[in-house]
């Protein structure tokens, strides 16, 4: 398979002043095409630093990065918005919608910014997307209109609709219940079934047993890289979910 | 990327806050709105004065006696009286300009007639007066060629005398006396009104001016002449041939002063419209500058809103916005407001004249060229008051913009 993230020796040292910062120190990592990879690591592990470098929302102090085999640091901001545009999509902790905007509205904003010419029309291209996250029902419906899982779907619909190389989502169920978090997770695994690069960021070992890989950093340094041996399907887990809340029922009724 | 786009999401953004958008226009609505009115106003009050002093007569020249100096003391308009009937029969003989003069012999005095009396003006004229004022008879005739060859005491009346002497009655052919001495009434003046300095243009009688001059003055000199150009064209030519035969007949050397002077109708339209111009210039000056503190509240809720949006522009930057088109979005913002504003404020410019118009003695008179500048002002006003938040939402770091609380 293609390598999409290629890492060599990369560092971020944020300056602030009389302290500098050692955010990264010297990460290599390699992503192929259609991996699942989970980030792990503590908060201050530098994990949203990494995730921001490989987002292209920042470039990195040292070292170098290439993405899809075109080395980032060349780049000028312009040409980092229009990778991000056609590349990226991203996923965060707190959802990140517009608010007072249709689902509809929120997906089409990709496509509105998109230069390649490639998106002929956004509201196609918007519904395409919400309906395969499974909330083609819904397009219409404003943020505060629905719940934190649908939210999150929302979110993940506007990152795939520009189909980027990878969808980035930094702690996407930190925010959500845990039934929604199965639930989401059960997407990102339909997604990538389906051919998406994954990356997501987490600190909890029970949402990265999703993924096929983990890579655990710790203070800037990535302490191992491993392959998921035992890996949780989303599905499989919603089904024993919906018997345990049986369960408590019957439990309850006697 | 396309420009529709970009439109596109700043319209949306304008929608999505109706009310504050609404709000943040109406300083631009108020701005441009009395910018129009007020202009419209003084250019209105303006076209009054303008209308009235055309009803002097049209093509009109004046020409008044000059100023004495003694010793570096002027004496005053008037002081040199040396205009004559004969001035006047000699620029109506020679001038090839003007097609109409009129000496003016002005004097004050109480009629009589009919059992009644009113203090007024009677003015000494030829036969050409009602032809150079525009002036029509509403009844009987005026006087002619062989009454002012023969200074006979017959009078024409103004409207205002007629109505106080002979209320109700037909007062031609009546006598009346002025100053002991009887006139006959040949004629009556169809009514005038208010002249621009507000006085009743009918309380005048006319006589044949030989007849005042020497009858009722006893002197020697006319308070003025008035002579009008064949044509508008001519008005200049008419000017300078009438000042060449005065100082021909008044025996002027070249190097001299005019012992005269000579003013055409559109010097005195001038001169009257100057105050009401410089009125209009202050109220738009006013005016314009509440356009500006209009545009400074653009300003000011633009800048608010890049700051309360800043989480927003962080999310438009991590899905490929580049900052120009952050830029650009929030100036097309800025310009939308103000530009809605301009339209806004025209229409309501429109309906407020309108009910001036209707409901108060002001007749404002909108000029399109000012509708044009203002809202072409409010545009400007957008655009530079927009750029500065514009320019701030741009050139946020995605990173630091998307952890905003």
């Amino acid at each position: 398979m293609k390598t999409i993230i290629e890492m060599k020796k990369v560092s971020k040292v944020y300056d602030l002043g009389d302290v500098a910062v050692n955010a990264l120190r010297g990460i290599n990592i390699e992503i192929k095409r259609g991996e699942f990879v989970a980030v792990m690591g503590a908060s201050g592990s530098g994990k949203s630093t990494l995730m921001n470098i490989i987002g292209c929302l920042d470039q990195p102090t040292t070292g170098d990065y290439y993405l899809d085999g075109v080395n980032i640091n060349d780049l000028s901001s312009n040409e980092l918005a229009d990778i991000r545009n056609q590349k990226i999509g991203f996923v965060f902790q707190v959802f990140n919608l517009l608010p007072r905007t249709s689902a509809l509205e929120n997906v089409e904003l990709p496509l509105l910014y998109d230069r390649s010419g490639l998106a002929k029309d956004p509201r196609k291209g918007a519904t395409w997307a919400l309906n395969r996250v499974g909330l083609g029902d819904r397009i219409s419906h404003e943020p505060h209109q629905l719940s934190g899982g649908q939210r999150q779907r929302v979110a993940i619909a506007r990152a795939l609709v520009n189909q980027p190389e990878i969808i980035l989502a930094d702690e996407p169920t930190g925010n959500i219940d845990t039934r929604a978090s199965i639930d989401l997770l059960s997407v990102f695994q339909k997604l990538n079934d389906q051919g998406n690069t994954i990356v997501l960021v987490t600190h909890e070992k029970d949402i990265a047993e999703y993924a096929k890989r983990i890579i655990n950093l710790r203070d800037g340094y990535i302490v191992n890289k491993k392959i998921v041996k035992k890996r949780r399907s989303a599905l499989n887990d919603l089904e024993n979910w919906q018997d345990e809340e049986e369960k408590i029922q019957v439990d309850y009724e006697k | 990327m396309k420009w529709k786009n970009i439109f596109l999401i700043a319209f949306r953004s304008i929608l999505k806050n109706r009310m504050r958008s609404l709000l943040t226009s109406l300083g631009i609505v108020i701005g441009v709105c009395s910018v129009i009115v007020m202009v419209a106003i003084g250019e209105g009050s303006q076209a009054k004065v303008k209308e009235q002093i055309n009803s002097l007569g049209t093509n009109l020249l004046i020409i008044f006696p000059g100023i004495s100096h003694a010793g570096g003391v002027s004496r005053g308009a008037g002081s040199l009286n040396r205009l004559s009937l004969d001035d006047a029969e000699k620029i109506a003989e020679e001038a090839k300009y003007i097609d109409a003069v009129s000496p003016m012999v002005m004097t004050g005095a109480q009629v009589i007639g009919g059992g009644n009396n009113w203090m007024t003006s009677i003015n000494g004229v030829s036969i050409d007066y009602p032809k150079i004022r525009d002036w029509e008879l509403a009844s009987g005739e005026f006087f002619t060629e062989q009454d002012i060859r023969s200074r006979r005491k017959v009078a024409v009346l103004g409207k205002t005398i007629a109505d106080n002497l002979f209320p109700g009655q037909d007062p031609i052919g009546e006598r009346i006396r002025i100053r002991n001495t009887p006139f006959k009434v040949i004629g009556v003046l169809s009514e005038k009104g208010q002249n621009a300095r507000g006085m009743d243009e009918d309380d005048l009688v006319l006589a044949p001016s030989t007849t005042v001059l020497y009858r009722l003055k006893g002197r020697r000199w006319v308070n003025m002449i008035f002579a009008r150009a064949a044509s508008a064209d001519q008005m200049d030519a008419a000017k300078k041939e009438a000042e060449n035969l005065l100082r021909e007949s008044h025996r002027i050397e070249p190097k001299e002063e005019d012992d005269f002077g000579v003013r055409d109708q559109t010097e005195i339209i001038q001169m009257a419209t100057e105050t009401s111009r410089t009125l209009t210039l202050l109220l738009g000056a006013v005016a314009a500058v509440s356009l500006i503190v209009g545009g400074i509240g653009i300003m000011n809720i633009m800048l608010v809103s890049v700051t309360e949006r800043t989480r927003e522009i962080g999310i438009r930057l991590s899905v490929g916005a580049r900052n120009t088109d952050v830029l650009v979005q929030f100036l097309t913002e800025a310009v939308a407001l103000s530009l809605t504003g301009g339209l806004i404020g025209i229409m309501l410019a429109n309906c407020v004249a309108f009910l001036l118009n209707r409901f108060t003695e002001l007749n404002p008179v909108i000029n399109p060229g000012i509708v044009l500048l203002s809202f072409a002002f409010a545009a400007v006003v957008g655009i530079f008051f927009g750029f500065y938040p514009a320019r701030k939402a741009s050139n946020l770091n995605p990173i630091d913009a998307l952890r905003y609380e």
